[in-house]
């Protein structure tokens, strides 16, 4: 059974459909690409899985159950966590309390305090931040802002991570070490579907793409499978983009 | 680190306001009477202020209906003041004006924050046009009663309500749902997406700032001994501690109760004064502080404490 | 609080648009002229609380300042035209030149020094509309308090065209309805000015995205505080209207400024055709409930408000 599973999602914005009668499965463990031109829908999908939007018609399941209807913080404590484009963090709080956060509300039931703070400091160490504890979360550079915000998904015990535009804005090296980090979380057993511009950190992280364009799936299947689909080359204006270049 | 620093300094400046109160629970040995009514004004402002500032403060969300609150607990004393004694009518105040909350924060907190503030903003009026509606109409009365309780009972009664807000303030701000207030404020979406559920958080947040208005309220009552309702829903009480909250500072605990101080003291000076230009006096101050103060009393002097202490160091 | 902030002394005091109709606008005896009259009040109501929430409308939905001052914008052109007609004698309906661009400086000049500063220091625009609204607070106190000093805080009046004309068999009152028709005239000369003129239009585009609109040239700080200042010319103008059919106080502005409140959520915020229609649908509301129960109009336009809140909170028009 997919862990995530979507059937005939629709959104519209006005009279344009943002999303349009998308079909998609992720299955547990796996780290699935969601690429596709800007406008494409891509961050809509993940608002109306998160159900930050709802949905016009369609539904959503997570681990086989309907999550269609239910609030982000209820979807949140299920085990579905996510980062947001625009990198959403609480500005005058100390990174730690920024990652407390998620501890204390993101699992299932209720936890301890000393049990959070711990769980918060791991997750801290995990994303390399556990050295700016105290710093003010505005005062991080952009790259650590998202690392902060993958911490604070992280520490809600998640199953399946969605991260939206990780490496957006960030240099070379910096999208190396987030490569590395989502590596990472895969290897710790969680879902991650991601979406992309960066198509070197896709091709090569991913095991399974999905593209959409004007809200609609319009391919599907592994990098190689994706990057000589015609459609596909198509609507990146015809440019080739070979898998094994990484 | 940074974290065992703010929680001596909390509770430093606990153990400071526990100090005050202790030293002004002896006024009425000692003051005359005079100035023990003064302090319950203050005391009464302390705590609307501090209570607006619980939920107001960390949220971002603005709260005008102060007025509403506090007025709804003085009309449940005056309705129930002769069949009660002190301690359930304050009870009854505090239950009535926390039920109220509850409802406006169920109609608008789950809503964008501009129909919360415009929703509260007419609270006051909408609740005041309906009693007294209510009371020519149906009740056949213009104004009601309460018994009188004495000076120093109605102070004790406010400094208790007092010390019970600012140890539940304090108690919130240093949990995990004061965590989470604050999150709120800085951005609701995140909050809500790392499992907070926000709309429940509000509302019972905000009910409980309410709950301490209207038990003020009651308790405010059996000094005032006669109550109709333009006595009861005054649009000045949801404004003042605004105010004081940001001239005093926000963030900070003790920030509204200094702002509250000052101002009472201030207010009393202006209105014996200058009695017709109160108003537009308060307004200016408004004006200036939301201008140049936006931290509040507390922020400012910071800041002047930081460029004086910057001065002192060449390197800096 | 020892003191409580000076109160109308009674709220059913004749010619109060929140009281029943002292006189009512159509006199006859049937069922038929009731209900005329039921909705002509009406509208004469709905045709002021559209003036004044259009220009809340502007100031909110362009300018992103939430204006609780406004009420008390209307209450300077209310008593600005009564001054004018029982001092100087000028004619109510010219005052409406008079006391309209008097209001716009004022609520222009307020943008240009206040406002901007405040745009200029917020870090938010989130944090923009919560300091510039408390700002409106303070003007609250300040213009009421300055008004009480000029004009004293008891109810005034004048009368205007009190006379009755005869129309369709029934009788009229002249006042009423010429404020109605300059009520609708306002609306529609402001309708075809921003449909039609430069500025219109770069209102609207800012209306809609004012960093765009900057980008496209438009001078956008000069819009904004332009827009106030329109709202504040409504809300002037509005208040003259009122002063012509009602009696006015200085503590009047909050619940106009209240209903403008629920008028412009009940169009749907940012629009401003939707303040218009709000408004009338508002009027004809308060109207009804008036003839039921006078006193009560106040509470239904908030039971309406909760409504709205609870089943449609983008109002008529809104998106």
């Amino acid at each position: 059974m997919p862990i995530l599973e979507g059937k005939g999602v629709t959104r519209y914005f006005g009279g344009l459909a943002a999303v349009s009668n998308v079909d998609f499965q992720v299955e547990a463990g796996e780290v699935l690409g969601l690429i596709g031109p800007n406008g494409a829908g891509k961050t809509t999908l993940f608002n109306l899985i998160s159900a930050a939007i709802p949905l016009r018609s369609g539904s959503i399941a997570f681990k086989g159950k309907e999550i269609t209807g239910l609030k982000p913080y209820q979807i949140c404590r299920m085990g579905l966590a996510r980062t947001f484009q625009t990198v959403k963090i609480f500005g005058n709080l100390p990174v730690f309390d920024n990652v407390l956060l998620g501890a204390f509300f993101g699992g299932e039931g209720r936890i301890a305090s000393a049990e959070a703070a711990s769980a918060a400091a791991s997750a801290l160490e995990f994303v390399g931040l556990a050295g700016a504890v105290a710093t003010p979360a505005k005062d991080l550079t952009l790259a650590n802002q998202k690392r902060l915000e993958v911490a604070r998904a992280l520490a809600t015990c998640p199953e399946l991570l969605l991260l939206d535009e990780m490496m957006e804005g960030l240099n070379a090296t910096e999208v190396n070490r987030a490569m590395d980090l989502v590596r990472m979380i895969h290897d710790k057993g969680i879902t991650v579907v991601m979406i992309e511009h960066v198509m070197k950190a896709i091709m090569s992280v991913c095991g399974r793409i999905m593209v959409l364009h004007h809200g609609a799936k319009i391919a599907e299947g592994t990098p190689r499978e994706v990057s000589t689909n015609k459609t596909v080359i198509e609507v990146y204006f015809g440019e080739r983009v070979d898998a094994s270049n990484g | 680190m940074g974290m065992e620093k703010t929680t001596s300094k909390k509770i430093l400046t606990f153990g400071l306001v526990l100090l005050l109160l202790v030293v002004a629970a002896g006024a009425p040995l000692y003051a005359p009477v005079y100035t023990v009514i003064l302090l319950t004004s203050i005391l009464m402002y302390m705590i609307i202020a501090v209570s607006w500032a619980l939920f107001s403060g960390p949220t971002g969300y603005i709260s005008l209906a102060s007025a509403a609150f506090f007025g709804a607990g003085i009309y449940t004393a005056a309705i129930v003041g002769k069949a009660l004694p002190l301690p359930l009518m304050i009870g009854a105040g505090a239950l009535v004006s926390a039920c109220l909350a509850l409802l406006v924060g169920a109609l608008t907190l789950r809503l964008k924050g501009i129909y919360f503030v415009m929703f509260t903003f007419g609270l006051v009026e909408l609740l005041l046009h309906f009693i007294l509606w209510w009371e020519v109409t149906m009740s056949g009365t213009t104004g009601r009663v309460v018994p009188p309780a004495g000076n120093a009972t109605v102070f004790y009664a406010m400094l208790i309500i007092l010390a019970i807000l600012v140890l539940t303030v304090f108690m919130i701000r240093r949990s995990r749902y004061g965590l989470a207030l604050s999150s709120i404020g800085e951005n609701e979406e995140a909050a809500a997406h790392a499992g907070v559920h926000v709309t429940a958080l509000k509302i019972i947040v905000y009910a409980v700032s309410a709950l301490f208005m209207g038990a003020a309220g009651a308790a405010m009552a059996t000094r005032w001994t006669y109550i109709d309702p333009r006595i009861a829903f005054n649009p000045l009480v949801s404004f003042v501690p605004v105010l004081m909250a940001i001239f005093g500072g926000i963030r900070p605990l003790y920030g509204p109760i200094i702002g509250a101080a000052i101002f009472t003291y201030l207010e009393e000076f202006l209105i014996t004064r200058f009695p017709y230009y109160y108003m537009l006096i308060f307004g200016i101050f408004m004006v200036v502080a939301i201008l140049y103060m936006p931290d509040g009393l507390v922020g400012l002097t910071q800041r002047v404490w930081k460029k004086m202490s910057r001065r002192n160091h060449a390197d800096t | 609080m020892s003191r409580p902030l000076h109160r109308r002394n009674s709220t059913y005091t004749k010619g109060h648009p929140f009281a029943g109709a002292s006189a009512p606008v159509v006199m006859g005896s049937h069922m038929m002229v009731t209900i005329l009259d039921i909705v002509i009040s009406g509208l004469l109501l709905g045709g002021i609380y559209a003036v004044t929430a259009v220009g809340l409308s502007l100031q909110y939905g362009v300018a992103r300042v939430l204006n609780i001052a406004h009420g008390e914008f209307i209450m300077l052109g209310a008593f600005i035209t009564y001054s004018l007609y029982t001092r100087l004698g000028i004619d109510p309906l010219i005052c409406f030149a008079i006391c309209g661009p008097v209001v716009f400086a004022v609520g222009f000049v307020l943008y240009r020094t206040l406002f901007t500063r405040l745009r200029n220091t917020s870090p938010t625009p989130g944090a923009f509309e919560g300091n510039s609204m408390l700002a409106c607070f303070g003007l609250l106190f300040i213009i009421q308090n300055v008004a009480i000093l000029i004009w004293g805080a008891d109810m005034k009046g004048y009368t205007y065209l009190a006379f009755s004309v005869d129309f369709w068999g029934a009788r009229f009152a002249a006042n009423r309805l010429v404020t109605l028709g300059f009520a609708i005239a306002i609306c529609l000369v402001f309708y075809l000015f921003l449909a039609n003129t430069r500025l219109g239009k770069a209102i609207r585009a800012a209306a809609q995205d004012p960093d765009t609109a900057g980008l496209m040239g438009v001078r956008i700080h000069r819009v904004l505080a332009l827009c106030f200042g329109f709202g504040a010319l409504m809300a002037g103008l509005g208040g003259a209207l009122i002063s012509i059919s009602y009696q006015i106080q200085p503590t009047m502005g909050l619940e106009y400024t209240m209903i403008a409140l629920i008028v412009i959520v009940l169009g749907g915020l940012g629009s401003i055709p939707g303040s218009f229609v709000g408004g009338l649908v508002l009027g004809l509301v308060g109207s009804i409930v008036t003839h039921i129960e006078p006193g009560l109009s106040l509470v239904a336009y908030y039971v309406i408000f909760m409504l709205l809140l609870l089943i449609k909170p983008t109002g008529i028009l809104g998106k």
